[in-house]
């Protein structure tokens, strides 16, 4: 279960240049921002396009290598494809589209497979109906359905959410965990929203003007402020794995454990020891030169400055690691150590005299945990 | 409710057999020709198109003409279809149906055409990640998409064929029973001194015919149409 891909191909003005290699299953968010070369460099892994030069390879088959003159077509790669715009056929039921890829396939899933998949994305109602009859939520599930019921080496999933509201967008997300977290399927994920990729993603693509900058884990990443397309986002931070230790006994915060530092959010309704994901945006976080007292904030960790950096417009970007030891200035970059990242005004830098290596603290005004935005008091 | 003459009765099935068959017959290639014209890249694409458009813009008597050449008994083309297969066209009924089916094929090609080229060409690149090679596609998604277009076409180019006077009569004489389809046989009434009755009773015929296929093709889209987003 991998797949390997190093293409260059011209479409227009845009010179693609892509070149990333995913191991692991899981989510892989392809980001970048509109007209990045996202959605040609899918459909070239799944062969509606061709390539100029390259070679790319699904689960060790090679499906396209220019030297050796291989191109195999689309209907051949065993991708699941789910469009932006969901491309349910019109003139077929839910259940004859469901099945559309199924009965295509020598390499059917087995019935209690096929089942599971339609009893997690809920749509044994809709079996009847056609396409102009669902909303568009119920529409993108299908077209999930029928991409995984045909049983692919790889999911292709093209700003699935993008054509949706904010409730649908709710509505369709936990389908996309589910997927993260029981099936042992690659998943390539195309989006330009930071909030789906740190709600969702493993790993991390990140595309700019065609070119593939870097690729690494989700956590290691979306910190980086040396990528164009996530600093300086509205909503750029840092995702953070944290478990969940305890809560107060009238139930209402959750206590959680990241990297030696407690995290206070409000109650979370789930058990402790669960694993969870935490997103908090660079704007949301303050710095203070001494540990502030009688303030609302609850959560205030002690750090160390690593960097700071010049954002466009009149704000830096301060990258802060865990800790107050020596350690933490010098190995911020190789300890795995987490890194916070604050986003403040040149001018409150400035009166601070914030400094590289300095140990100061960070006020974290809000943190979203697993895309659930907590209260803003917290 | 007046009763109809052995004469018209004649005419009218005859009309109906003539259009039918034509139709019929001309429908897979114009399925094919529009198929090639919407979908396909290829070279000599505008002259495939000028040359389904020809009957539309020639004189019918000039169709008729150039069919009595090309498929006249003593033409090499109509004497190697006698000789080989006994086919005859001129002064028959087939004659008849195979220039209804020229004239009227236009209609069906731009017809089904037309609802080609509106079918979301991302449905094809939907149904190939989903394992359906071209052959498949054609059969599970181009036809049914086309249903409407096809259906459409088929009743215009009926109702065309109807109508068809001057490349039947220039290819395959004006013989009663045989190739005399409704416009002829209305034709001829008029040529005939006292025939002003007869005339008036085929042509209220053949409106009423044409109201029917009217009507029958509103019902048959109604039902498409409600099928498509039921």
């Amino acid at each position: 279960m991998s797949i390997h891909l190093s293409i260059r191909h011209k479409i227009g003005k845009l010179d693609l240049d892509a070149d990333f290699h995913i191991k692991e299953p899981g989510i892989t968010a392809l980001f970048g921002p509109s007209g990045s070369g996202k959605t040609s460099l899918i459909n070239i892994i799944a062969g509606l396009e061709r390539p100029d030069t390259g070679r790319i390879e699904i689960s060790e088959h090679v499906v396209f290598d220019h030297a050796r003159q291989i191109n195999l077509p689309t209907r051949h790669r065993r991708v699941g494809y789910v469009f932006q715009d969901a491309r349910l056929f019109p003139h077929k039921t839910v259940s004859e589209n469901l099945y559309f890829g199924a009965r295509r396939n020598a390499d059917k899933l087995n019935r209690e497979e096929q089942t599971a998949i339609l009893e997690m994305l809920g749509i044994s109602p809709l079996m009847g109906r056609r396409p102009a009859a669902l909303s568009g939520g119920e529409k993108q599930r299908v077209a999930l359905g029928r991409a995984l019921l045909a049983n692919p080496d790889i999911l292709l999933l093209d700003e699935p959410l993008s054509a949706l509201d904010h409730a649908r967008k709710q509505e369709i997300l936990p389908y996309f965990e589910w997927l993260r977290d029981h099936r042992r399927i690659p998943i390539l994920y195309v989006t330009h929203a930071i909030d789906e990729v740190a709600r969702l993603a493993d790993h991390l693509v990140v595309i700019d003007q065609g070119k593939t900058l870097a690729s690494g884990s989700v956590f290691d990443m979306l910190g980086r402020s040396d990528l164009p397309p996530l600093a300086g986002q509205f909503d750029a931070g840092t995702v953070l794995p944290a478990r969940i230790v305890s809560r107060d006994p009238k139930a209402e915060v959750s206590f959680l454990e990241c990297a030696g530092q407690r995290i206070v959010v409000p109650y979370l309704g789930r058990p402790a020891s669960h694993q969870v994901r935490l997103h908090i945006r660079a704007r949301d976080v303050m710095i203070a030169r001494t540990a502030p007292s009688g303030i609302s904030a609850n959560n205030i960790i002690p750090v160390t400055i690593t960097d700071i950096s010049d954002l466009d417009g009149d704000t830096v970007d301060i990258s802060l690691c865990f800790g107050h030891d020596a350690d933490a200035s010098l190995f911020a970059a190789t300890s795995g150590r987490p890194t916070l990242h604050a986003r403040i005004t040149r001018w409150s830098a400035g009166r601070l005299n914030l400094e590289r290596h300095q140990k100061v603290f960070a006020v974290i005004k809000s943190v979203t945990v697993d895309g659930q935005l907590s209260d803003h008091s917290l | 409710m007046i009763s109809l003459t052995p004469a018209e009765i004649e005419a009218l099935l005859l009309s109906l057999r003539i259009s039918g068959v034509a139709v019929a017959c001309a429908l897979p290639f114009a399925i094919l020709v529009a198929t090639a014209l919407a979908l396909g890249r290829f070279p000599g694409r505008f002259i495939l198109d000028a040359i389904v458009h020809l009957p539309l813009i020639l004189p019918p008597v000039v169709m008729g003409y150039l069919l009595l050449i090309g498929f006249g008994t003593r033409a090499p083309l109509g004497a190697w279809l006698y000789e080989t297969f006994d086919v005859r066209f001129v002064f028959s009924w087939t004659g008849a149906a195979l220039a209804s089916a020229i004239v009227s094929f236009p209609f069906q090609v731009r017809a089904i055409r037309l609802s080609l080229e509106n079918v979301n060409s991302g449905l094809y690149q939907a149904a190939e990640t989903l394992g359906a090679g071209p052959i498949d596609r054609f059969f599970s998604l181009t036809l049914p998409l086309a249903l409407p277009g096809i259906i459409a076409g088929a009743i215009t180019a009926f109702a065309a064929s109807l109508g068809e006077f001057g490349a039947i009569i220039t290819f395959v004489s004006n013989i009663p029973g045989e190739t005399r389809t409704l416009p002829l046989a209305i034709y001829t009434a008029i040529q005939t001194p006292g025939g002003e009755l007869a005339a008036a009773r085929l042509a209220a015929l053949s409106i009423g015919l044409a109201f029917g296929g009217l009507l029958l093709s509103e019902i048959a889209m109604r039902h498409i149409r409600k099928r498509a987003t039921a």
